[in-house]
């Protein structure tokens, strides 16, 4: 170890760049930068990112920021009021109720959609294809097997059926899609497993007597972590198009809730003559998945200079 | 020591035989338990439903005892396992029992609508390889210019928008405002008794029929789905075709083709879209299934009577034996063409090829 190393300005860029790193913290900190760097190169990518943040805001923020209530609307004289009439800035809906504070208090359903599919389905794909592929043989044909079933299933299709058995609503939406979202999910966790299966840290571990559950825990699962927050991460689009789908065929959040997919649904009565009512939250659709790949893009990038650019 | 020629030759065809056969095996053990899996899938689907088949039949004002005979008949006093058999037995020969919208038997309906979802997704995906394939090529070698860019944002925006936002929009400008196509549905109500489709392609019959003026009414009605559905596939297919061609164009065969003096021409077409070819064929496979589920919100929009029209109108009137039908019927096409699309990489690719 140099001297000059160990004078650098802690949190420095010479400090995280260093090739010597003299603690634990150092090294971590300083790998999380060079991922950094390399995802901020991707502009598109910070383009996401910042959607992402801004959704974050809008929704912890909606209290403050949504000029009108959301569920009740002013039937007397705010019926379908083009976007741009003063204090209805994207229009009004038939019941006289602001667009813009339902985009608004709708991010919060858009918000608790994704986190909930992503914390039940992440999970068990993790659970599923971790064991699998540490342990093999019966039980990983089994397992796998069990996965294949699921992903030959058409996920909006499963859903359906889930939600017309469970009946509508959002929460019986959110469990619809996380059960069709884990089989990718275990594939990839499979696949990472396999790959350092019989590697010496692996077997280093064994020898000093770990069990199967405390090597999968502690060692298998934090290496498949990043490739599966890449994958969940640009999942999470393709989520929202679906709660959406399902919001607007009637099974997923029910009115009043301000869901983006039902409110298109809302409008579609009146596309013709007042095509803001349904258009409005199709943008915000579209932004939010949008931002999300742009984000799942640049962190597969960053994460994975292999790919980079393919 | 060395064995005489033949001898080696059996054994190695001997080899090969067996090997063949253990494919076939593990292949259709694959095929059986997937189809079992879609089965068991389906029918506790069917048990966790709030709906009382029993009442869906005879009705709340039933008395008890004819409650308890329905009961019987459906065989829900048996254990889940011999229920399940029952109902394994019942789909395998084609029972999917009847709907209770259109009060005929589920298959018969899904025979009527399939055709029409078929239809929808072949043009869908047609559009889709014939404008995706040529830009993922153009953007692959120009990579990093604006070309690639701009396939990339059409990609992406493809990736991220509501299909069936996007379809009413569609509607509002192509409909209403420029009245370049024709109202929501397959065929106009004029045709309706003029024109008997033969094979449910109608694209197909009246092009066989030589009856032109369907031809173009269908062609105003397919127009917009197909080409929404079209767009969906081309983001998928465009951006697989960019990074397959990445792989082939950085390979040594390419530089090899330069060096003999081929035009760039010549080496992306025929070279390397060549290779590139057979992963290809796999995605454009994997995209028409795609749009198979992607019909169901597409047919909602624009009335299209196929089989996502017909799962959607079950599910608002919780026709259960419908939509689980549907679902099966989805999920079994779903299986066939990756099988398909499978089997196709293995005989167009030679180095899958066991020797």
């Amino acid at each position: 170890m140099s001297i000059a190393d160990t004078q650098l300005k802690p949190y420095s860029r010479e400090w995280l760049l260093s090739d010597r790193p003299t603690s634990r913290r150092q090294a971590r900190l300083g790998r999380a930068y060079i991922v950094w760097r390399r995802f901020a190169e991707n502009r598109l990518a910070l383009v996401g990112l910042g959607i992402l943040i801004l959704l974050l805001v809008v929704a912890a923020l909606a209290d403050v920021l949504a000029p009108n209530n959301p569920v009740v609307g002013d039937l007397m004289n705010a019926r379908l009021l083009p976007p741009g009439s003063p204090g209805y800035l994207l229009g009004s809906d038939d019941q006289g109720r602001d667009i813009l504070s339902r985009l608004v208090y709708g991010s919060r359903l858009t918000l608790l959609v994704v986190v909930l599919v992503a914390v039940i389905a992440a999970p068990i794909g993790l659970i599923v294809g971790t064991v699998s592929g540490y342990i093999g043989g019966w039980v990983d044909a089994v397992l796998m097997r069990i996965t294949d079933i699921f992903l030959a299933f058409p996920k909006l299709v499963l859903a359906l059926a889930l939600v017309a058995a469970l009946g509508p609503g959002i929460e019986n939406a959110i469990l619809a899609i996380a059960v069709t979202s884990w089989p990718p999910y275990a594939r990839i966790a499979r696949a990472e497993t396999m790959t350092f299966r019989n590697s010496e840290f692996i077997a280093a571990v064994k020898l000093m007597g770990a069990s199967p559950l405390r090597i999968i825990l502690r060692h298998v699962m934090p290496l498949c972590v990043s490739s599966l927050i890449v994958r969940v991460t640009l999942d999470m689009a393709g989520i929202i198009l679906t709660a959406a789908g399902l919001g607007f065929l009637g099974l997923g959040a029910q009115p009043p809730l301000p869901e983006w997919g039902a409110m298109i649904a809302s409008g579609r009565r009146f596309i013709l003559d007042q095509w803001w009512v349904a258009a409005m939250p199709g943008f915000a659709i579209l932004i939010v998945s949008l931002g999300f790949n742009l984000l799942g893009d640049g962190l597969r990038d960053a994460l994975d200079p292999k790919e980079a650019g393919q | 020591m060395t064995l005489p020629e033949t001898t080696v030759a059996t054994r190695r065809n001997r080899r090969r035989a067996s090997s063949f056969a253990a494919s076939v095996l593990r292949f259709a053990v694959t095929v059986a338990t997937t189809i079992f899996g879609l089965l068991v899938v389906t029918f506790f689907i069917g048990r966790v439903v709030p709906i009382d088949p029993v009442l869906a039949i005879v009705g709340d004002r039933a008395s008890a005892t004819v409650y308890e005979r329905v009961r019987l008949e459906l065989g829900l006093n048996l254990p889940l396992y011999q229920q399940f058999w029952l109902y394994a037995k019942q789909v395998l020969s084609g029972d999917f029992g009847t709907s209770v919208l259109t009060t005929n038997p589920v298959l018969e309906d899904i025979k009527r609508v399939f055709p029409a979802t078929m239809e929808l997704a072949t043009v869908g995906t047609f559009i889709g390889a014939i404008i995706g394939v040529p830009l993922g090529v153009l953007a692959a070698v120009r990579r990093g210019s604006i070309a690639d860019q701009v396939v990339r944002v059409i990609g992406l925006i493809g990736y991220s928008v509501p299909i069936f936002w996007l379809g009413l929009l569609a509607l509002v400008l192509f409909y209403a405002q420029l009245q370049w196509i024709a109202f929501p549905g397959r065929v106009d109500i004029v045709y309706e008794y003029s024109f008997t489709p033969q094979t449910g392609f109608f694209l197909l019959d009246a092009a066989m029929q030589g009856q032109w003026g369907v031809m173009w009414d269908l062609f105003r009605h397919i127009a917009l789905p197909g080409a929404l559905l079209g767009y969906f596939s081309l983001a998928y297919i465009s951006r697989m075709t960019r990074s397959f061609m990445l792989n082939e164009l950085s390979q040594e065969y390419v530089v090899a083709a330069r060096a003999k003096g081929l035009s760039e021409t010549r080496i992306i077409w025929f070279h390397a879209l060549r290779n590139a070819a057979v992963p290809l064929v796999t995605v454009i496979a994997l995209s028409y299934a795609n749009l198979l589920e992607g019909s169901v919100l597409t047919e909602t929009i624009f009335s299209w009577p196929g089989l996502g029209l017909y799962i959607t109108n079950s599910l608002q009137n919780a026709d259960m034996n419908a939509v689980l039908g549907g679902t099966l019927v989805i999920g079994a096409v779903f299986v066939g063409i990756n099988i398909f699309s499978d089997l196709l990489y293995r005989t167009l690719d030679p180095r899958t090829r066991s020797r």
